[in-house]
């Protein structure tokens, strides 16, 4: 490698520092323009220090489009979607990987992998007749049960069942554990890495669906906080850019202290896992 | 195999309830779609008339559809070239030997995590007329300050930026990944040989990279052909005039708004035809390990 000076260094510490900021800049914007009051929002030159409107905007937009409802929906059911693709992938990963071979096998795998072709927007119509036929529209039935099959997680712990050696289920097998048994109390506990990497993938990517729960919930208790911030955006005439910033920090915030609480509890399993 | 267990019927047990959400909510709506897409159903009975073709037809031959698809073609194309061009560009400088390192990566993912709904709301909010950072910059360095988000022409990019910078934590993640497969002594002996850095990196990493690139050229052109409704319903709602009515959007408007089932069916259909290209791209060149052409 050549030898780069102090120049290249601190010109490389540069350019990343302008990506970062490019990067960072915008989210960090928007909690600002959420502590300020409407005026201080039309201020030049801008105010750079925090202001102190915070919990009165929140309140607003709490008041407007009932946020609380609206937040208490979107975790009720990203963690009802990651908990069940979480189960739902568990089981067809280990039907998949420890049992002889049985009839069909092949074919139940290309169906679940099939998910991979089938984004929302190709079947969208018809998911949404069936949903009426069922009278699921507008219901937490309809916000979840559709999205429970994961062909990533199935993959996923398929590839990592893969990886333990035959000897701990044969092991436990001598020991007259059956198969149920095996999984819950060695092969889960082993998975734990892949059970919170996979959790906080699905909690975030339900917590941030649009389109679905758009269409599909037609009352404002059923409405989740995606679609919330659309309708604070709507309401205003001219854009009251404080208020509804303080709903985009409560739509950003409880995603990110699941990931943060979550990684400390992951990247500790990890280096547990190595001590060994 | 040892360690397997003997069980006949548990296996089709553990596996039924994954078939059964796959069978019934996914595979039998888009067999539907398919179905669907031959019929023009009435908003107002919800009885199907057989059309044939007749949907197609009359998507790709109208003007609104096709302008729809240039739209698209046009936003794929921008958050292709110019999200992913960046996006290496900021990964060569990551895969750097640098202290702090750890901080720039967190912080570049950060954006990825937000929702395409926020993320539109935030760059709205950038490009305010009046107050949007991004619009008092432009100004400041260029004295042109147009309406962003009212003007056709603009919007589209405004939309393009906004769509590029939620990706570009994820992009950079990929290509860290693929530079740090580059082998050092390949670089070193080209060095050796007199290469520049720019000959190195055109002749030996990129090369190497391609996998990569075309794996993230198949997922960046998928998120802009179906992730990007909710960035669009809070930043342009398809406006103005169209200028952003990409097609998932415009499969919105018919279907769910107009309440034409059979219409917006068949453009199901053929966002369908266009995931399939691309996965088929994807697995006809992921199977190839060659670099070197």
């Amino acid at each position: 490698m050549a030898r780069r000076g102090w120049v290249g260094t601190l010109s490389t510490h540069a350019l990343l520092a302008l990506a970062t900021l490019v990067a960072v800049f915008p989210i960090l914007y928007a909690f600002q323009v959420s502590t300020l009051t409407f005026k201080e929002v039309f201020l030049f030159p801008p105010k750079v220090a925090p202001g102190h409107a915070f919990l009165e905007n929140l309140a607003q937009a709490w008041e407007r489009v009932g946020l609380g409802r609206l937040l208490l929906n979107s975790s009720l059911i990203a963690l009802a979607v990651a908990l069940g693709k979480i189960c739902l992938s568990v089981m067809a990963a280990f039907a998949f990987t420890y049992f002889r071979d049985f009839p069909g096998k092949g074919v139940c795998f290309v169906i679940i992998l099939i998910t991979h072709m089938l984004p929302l927007p190709v079947r969208i119509v018809p998911t949404f007749q069936m949903m009426e036929t069922f009278g699921w529209v507008n219901s937490y039935q309809a916000l979840t049960i559709p999205f429970f099959a994961s062909a990533t997680g199935t993959l996923l712990f398929r590839q990592f069942f893969l990886t333990m050696p035959p000897a701990l289920s044969e092991a436990a097998r001598i020991d007259g554990a059956g198969p149920l048994g095996f999984l819950i109390r060695i092969l889960l506990p082993l998975s734990a890495n892949n059970l919170t990497a996979l959790f906080m993938v699905e909690f975030l990517y339900m917590w941030n669906e649009y389109l679905w729960p758009l269409i599909i919930t037609n009352s404002n208790d059923m409405r989740v906080v995606q679609v919330g911030i659309k309708m604070l955006v709507a309401t205003d005439a001219q854009a009251e850019w404080n208020v509804i910033m303080a709903g985009v920090v409560a739509a950003m915030v409880p995603p990110l202290v699941v990931l943060l609480l979550l990684q400390r509890s992951f990247v500790r399993s990890i280096s547990l896992g190595q001590e060994k | 195999m040892e360690g397997r267990f003997p069980n006949r019927m548990l296996p089709y047990a553990l596996l039924f309830p994954s078939l059964a959400v796959v069978v019934v909510f996914l595979i039998a709506p888009a067999v539907q779609s398919l179905r669907l897409a031959f019929y023009e159903v009435s908003p107002f009975t919800g009885r199907g008339l057989f059309v044939g073709l007749s949907n197609f037809r009359v998507l790709l031959g109208s003007d609104i559809y096709r302008h729809s698809l240039e739209i698209t073609l046009l936003v794929a194309a921008g958050i292709v070239v110019a999200g992913m061009t960046v996006s290496l560009g900021v990964a060569v400088l990551a895969s750097q030997p640098l202290r702090g390192l750890g901080l720039y990566r967190v912080a570049i993912l950060w954006p990825y995590a937000l929702s395409p709904a926020v993320a539109g709301t935030i760059w709205a909010l950038l490009f305010d007329p009046s107050t949007g950072p991004a619009t008092l910059t432009i100004r400041a360095l260029t004295g042109l300050s147009p309406n962003w988000m009212m003007n056709g022409a603009y919007a589209v990019w405004v939309v393009i930026v906004a769509a590029s910078w939620k990706m570009l934590g994820f992009n950079v993640v990929f290509f860290l990944a693929g530079l740090q497969a580059v082998p050092a002594e390949l670089r070193e002996a080209a060095h050796v040989d007199g290469a520049g850095a720019a000959r190195v990196f055109w002749r030996i990493t990129f090369p190497i990279l391609s996998p990569i690139t075309f794996f993230l050229f198949v997922m960046n052109s998928l998120y802009a052909f179906f992730e990007l409704f909710g960035l669009i319903d809070v930043m342009t709602q398809g406006g103005p005039g169209g200028a952003t009515d990409i097609l998932i959007y415009r499969l919105y408007q018919d279907a769910f708004i107009s309440a034409r089932w059979g219409m917006g069916s068949a453009q199901s259909i053929l966002l369908f035809v266009m995931v399939g290209i691309l996965t088929a791209l994807q697995f006809r060149f992921a199977g190839r390990r060659v670099f070197y052409g």
